[in-house]
């Protein structure tokens, strides 16, 4: 039996997904959310490392499985290999009900108001697509604001004279430093920095139906066990579903949008739970699958007028991938700096953003979140010994006497670093995979060397005895920060979307999450996704007569 | 705790069948005795000697006490199937090469010659018609990445025995909710060097 028709499609319940479907339902739309994944709670998963979202031998604890999902990525000899959603390569976000915001650190930050118009603050930039974004930071503060306040963010910018510019206080309290954060708060005073608590969607207080935190040391990688964290999963998704409006359907494979001959989405092609193609009709389509599927999605739907796939007759659709090119430095005290109150990360400056004339962009540092043990084994000076007694010893004497500062430096958008679909290679259900390509730009590498410096002159502030810097490389393959692919832009010839993510070519397709970033600030990106869902939903519910935009 | 203590559910079932006086006389059954899910008992024993190598027991156990041989055999025979051949021919060759430099098998050698041996195959220095297409550092990495996933992983991954290793690092198991917050400073005013009193 057919699939009713209805009035959205919206392709993967994650944090930009999961916020357009709750807009679009309390709007009075009839939705379908489409999700790769499935539900996932704490107990499933407990505290296990080896299949964390954060360390993964074993495999991705919340997605995507290696059974059916793998990519191809460069060989380093201009081939290309198999890779499967636990090794690096792939470059894996989370699969599941939530996505990345179930297993996320929750981080909570705005992009700064010179992150909306880098080209005008700093002129072009040789060798990157760099490009102002169609809509300024004061457009979005209201959804900015409106992602704080409905998922529930804890914070207090008092101390931060850098902060992008509110309307209104965070609807929590900030969390307290632990001992890491006590330590480094003093130091960075003396070194005339302006620390503050990380903002974070997570409850310092009880907050929308939800407890406060219990200060996990498993929190980044892990689902929550009290449901202090916010995801999409526990706050916007339950709305939408409450609405009656709105149907999730999970464990569901889209792959492909189906285009008409004059150039417009009639619905989906998926595969269901039991791997059976079906469709499902509707007036639009929304995609929200991340940066790299999105583009795939994107790139698999060729039609007469889109050969090459949906909304890419220019060519844009897929290029730009973006990441963080995290950049820091860890460092060893004489005495234990570990409290074992999680998740570790509490303390940030945002000094070293948009302030020096010949560092384009910049970003935020912060100390890192708690490092388990396995993943601590790899944390280590070059040339140290990796096994035998050097490694015990060092893991015994150092695993609670070590603090670790890094930020996520805003990377160049380089037109070449893509993602495409392979010509050849398809997944377990016949659809053509994704690989991702190209190098970083040499800009990345340099603010990357600028933030370490100050990660490691923070730390020895703070009275560590030996510091190491750890600087990134050209080579990255997006992964949890991915965004860019699907870049918003005025002029239909260098962007796939207009200001609202609405696709140039196709005006009933919508893009709803990283890819839409023009760039992707010197933060974690997941609170600017949540605003564009808000930006995004709100759009097409002001603008929705019956079954189609006005 | 050694090798031959321990008794997996495949190895108590052939046991029991034994014990209970089944007929168990064919070739093939008596080599499915063998306790492990992948490695033979030999395989098993040269595990054991590497996992002690890569985390050397001390005052607290190495790799061979703490469930490593366990836990990589668990996973070859679940996540890491794609990983069966490299083990299987990566230890064969492993003790072949042993055996022509230094006349006996790895596990009886010296503990500071074992030693010698993993570094000399951690730099790549070992040649032989398996190494030729074999990286010998790759090798060597991917057991010792497995080790320490053993050491330090959950328990539930067949390693860890116990959390030894969470013990070993001070940190806290089971880590009952609600129970293990240290938000009482008073450490400090112990320690008037310590970092957080600045300098």
């Amino acid at each position: 039996m057919a699939n009713k028709h209805v009035n959205a499609v919206v392709i993967g319940a994650g944090a930009g997904g999961g916020v357009v479907a709750k807009e679009l339902a309390i709007g009075g739309l009839t939705v379908v959310l489409f999700e790769r994944g499935r539900w996932h709670t704490f107990d499933e998963h407990g505290d296990d490392e080896l299949t964390s979202q954060r360390t993964f031998p074993l495999k991705c604890g919340y997605g995507p499985d290696n059974e059916r999902n793998w990519r191809m990525a460069p060989d380093g000899k201009n081939g290309w290999i198999k890779v499967f959603p636990n090794e690096w390569s792939y470059g894996n976000n989370a699969a599941c009900v939530g996505s990345g915001t179930v297993s996320y650190g929750a981080m909570a930050w705005r992009f700064q108001p010179e992150d909306f118009h880098l080209k005008t603050k700093y002129g072009a930039v040789p060798g990157s697509t760099l490009d102002d974004w169609p809509l300024s930071y004061d457009e979005l503060e209201p959804y900015y604001e409106k992602a704080e306040y409905e998922l529930g963010v804890a914070g207090d910018p008092t101390n931060d004279p850098y902060v992008p510019p509110r309307k209104n206080p965070y609807p929590m309290p900030a969390f307290s430093y632990n001992r890491e954060g006590i330590i480094l708060e003093k130091a960075a005073k003396r070194l005339g920095f302006h620390p503050f608590p990380i903002p974070m969607l997570r409850n310092s207080v009880p907050y929308n139906g939800r407890p406060a935190c219990i200060r996990m040391r498993t929190c980044v990688g892990f689902a929550c066990p009290v449901g202090a964290k916010a995801g999409t999963q526990n706050t916007v998704i339950p709305v939408a579903l409450k609405t009656g409006n709105c149907e999730l359907r999970i464990n569901c494979m889209v792959s492909e949008i189906i285009v008409d001959d004059r150039g417009k989405a009639k619905g989906i092609k998926y595969f269901d739970v039991n791997n059976k193609l079906q469709e499902q009709t509707s007036d639009l389509v929304v995609v929200s699958a991340s940066a790299s599927e999105t583009a795939r999605l994107l790139l698999n739907s060729k039609s007469k007028l889109f050969p090459n796939g949906a909304g890419n007759n220019n060519g844009w659709v897929g290029k730009n991938i973006q990441d963080h090119a995290y950049t820091g430095a860890y460092g060893l005290f004489e005495d234990e700096v570990y409290d074992d109150v999680g998740p570790g990360a509490c303390i940030a400056i945002n000094d070293f953003n948009h302030r020096f004339p010949d560092i384009i962009g910049g970003g935020v540092l912060c100390n890192e979140f708690i490092r388990m043990p396995y993943m601590f084994c790899s944390i280590r000076p070059s040339g140290s010994k990796m096994w035998g007694k050097g490694h015990k010893e060092f893991q015994k004497h150092n695993f609670k006497r070590h603090i670790g500062i890094h930020g996520p430096v805003q990377e160049m958008p380089v037109f070449d670093k893509k993602v495409d679909v392979d010509p050849v290679v398809r997944d377990f259900w016949g659809i053509p995979v994704a690989r991702i390509s190209g190098f970083r730009h040499d800009n990345d590498i340099k603010v990357g060397h600028f933030l370490a410096d100050k990660a490691e002159e923070w730390l020895k502030e703070a009275g560590a005895i030996y510091t190491w810097q750890g600087v990134p490389g050209k080579q990255s393959t997006p992964s949890q920060h991915q965004s860019g692919t699907c870049r918003m832009g005025n002029d239909p010839k260098t962007s796939v979307t207009n200001r609202y993510g609405q696709l140039h070519e196709i005006d009933n397709i919508f893009i709803a999450d990283g890819s839409l970033h023009v760039n992707n600030g010197g933060y974690n990106p997941a609170l600017t996704i949540l605003a564009l869902g808000y930006w995004v939903g709100g759009h097409i519910t002001d603008n929705w007569k019956g079954t189609k935009m006005k | 705790m050694t090798g031959k203590n321990k008794l997996n559910r495949r190895g108590f079932v052939h046991l029991a069948a034994l014990g209970t006086g089944s007929i168990c006389l064919l070739p093939g059954c008596i080599r499915s005795i063998s306790q492990w899910r992948f490695f033979t008992d030999s395989e098993a024993q040269l595990m054991d000697a590497l996992a002690d190598q890569i985390i050397p027991p001390d005052e607290w156990p190495g790799g061979r006490e703490s469930g490593v041989t366990n836990f990589i055999d668990k996973q070859l025979d679940t996540y890491y199937r794609i990983h069966q051949l490299a083990y299987r021919e990566g230890l064969a060759a492993f003790e072949k090469t042993v055996i022509q430099m230094k006349g006996k098998k790895f596990e009886e050698l010296p503990f500071a010659e074992q030693t010698a041996m993993l570094e000399k195959m951690e730099a790549g220095e070992f040649s032989g018609d398996y190494w030729k297409d074999h990286s010998p550092a790759n090798f060597f990495d991917m057991v010792r990445q497995h080790s320490l996933q053993g050491f330090y992983g959950s328990p539930v991954h067949g390693g860890n025995r116990g959390y030894i290793s969470y013990h070993m690092l001070g940190l806290d198991y089971p880590n009952v909710i609600g129970q293990n917050r240290y938000n009482d400073l008073s450490w400090r005013k112990y320690n008037p060097k310590s970092p957080e009193n600045g300098k």
